[in-house]
């Protein structure tokens, strides 16, 4: 066997699976019930998808000098995926987009409501806490 | 512009990471790690550096190479195994799936552990970070299949491993002690690990 019908397959394999996160958040777009969960349909299976889309390609450029541009490329989204589902997940929670029946457990509500409720307070009384 | 003068002065050791970094980021977005490319590159980033100015990041003072090859590797594993697991989650359980909003209370204080273990378990699948509590470290995450307190126990402990790993490459001392510690308790049952975590 040649190295070069090896590696091949191996960039083909990459590919494929890579699309195949793709087509996992697709499905999981439509079939999770709230805007959160959906989130992670959207979001994180790329991260494993791109990364191995890029090795796909680097495996078919073979050239050591595109390694780091790959690696950047993907340091780049580690970087912002988890800022842009952290903005739309804590204003959608924020705003009530969620489906409490849903949730099993839910440790932010009582914070919530209490950081309401002080802050209220603080409205009406002078500003005696901090 | 009485902020600028304001401004706390930056040490140099502080800001050198920094500008290793935005130099490889030069020399990687022209494809050249030539001498001069690399010289060019290191003025630039002084003077961006200089004029965009950004709050320092308190570092840990430390830095273990070896446990950071660790921990991408590990971090790498756990992302591919959650991204099929996801896979699975979307055709099996659809909409019926039980999720939980978990509040995650850290051992660390320093916002640079506090971030990388919010941005490491935000990228892993299943988990995302709703709210961070600054003052005393805690992460509100959003976890998907969640069904009983078992699950929301064992997703808890993964948050306190990463966290740990994070420690382990680049936390302060008094806090790789706390985690040390912390290891001695447990490792004796958990003797698969092969006491990881030695210096």
């Amino acid at each position: 066997m040649n190295t070069d019908l090896i590696l091949d397959i191996a960039s083909g394999i990459c590919l494929i699976l890579g699309a195949v996160m793709s087509l996992a958040a697709a499905i999981g777009l439509i079939r999770f019930p709230d805007l959160l969960s959906r989130m992670h349909a959207a979001t994180k299976p790329q991260v494993f998808g791109l990364l191995l889309l890029l090795t796909g390609l680097g495996l078919q450029l073979r050239s050591w000098a595109m390694v780091p541009v790959l690696l950047l490329a993907w340091l780049f989204q580690l970087l912002t995926v988890p800022v842009s589902a952290h903005m739309v997940g804590r204003s959608g929670y924020r705003t009530k987009h969620l489906r409490k029946e849903t949730l099993t457990e839910d440790d932010l509500d009582a914070v919530v409501q209490k950081a309401a409720a002080d802050e209220a307070l603080r409205s009406e009384e002078a500003p005696d806490r901090q | 512009m009485s902020r600028v003068s304001k401004r706390p002065r930056i040490p140099f050791l502080t800001e050198l990471p920094l500008l290793i970094w935005l130099v490889l980021l030069w020399g990687t977005l022209w494809q050249d790690f030539s001498a001069g490319n690399l010289l060019f590159g290191a003025i630039i980033s002084v003077v961006v550096v200089n004029l965009f100015y950004l709050p320092p990041v308190e570092l840990g003072g430390r830095l273990n190479l070896a446990a950071g090859a660790l921990f991408a590797a590990k971090f790498v594993y756990h992302v591919a195994v959650a991204s099929f697991q996801v896979l699975w989650l979307a055709v099996a359980t659809g909409p019926r799936i039980r999720n939980a909003v978990l509040a995650v209370k850290l051992r660390t204080h320093s916002d640079l552990i506090l971030t990388a273990t919010g941005h490491a378990i935000s990228l892993i699948p299943g988990s995302l970070v709703v709210d961070v509590d600054r003052s005393c470290s805690t992460l509100y995450l959003h976890c998907l299949n969640i069904n009983g307190p078992q699950d929301a126990q064992a997703f808890r402990a993964q948050v306190l491993r990463i966290e740990a790993d994070l420690i382990r490459v680049c936390g302060n001392r008094e806090e790789l002690a706390l985690v040390r510690a912390e290891n001695h308790g447990q490792e004796d049952r958990l003797t698969a690990r092969g006491g990881g975590g030695q210096p």
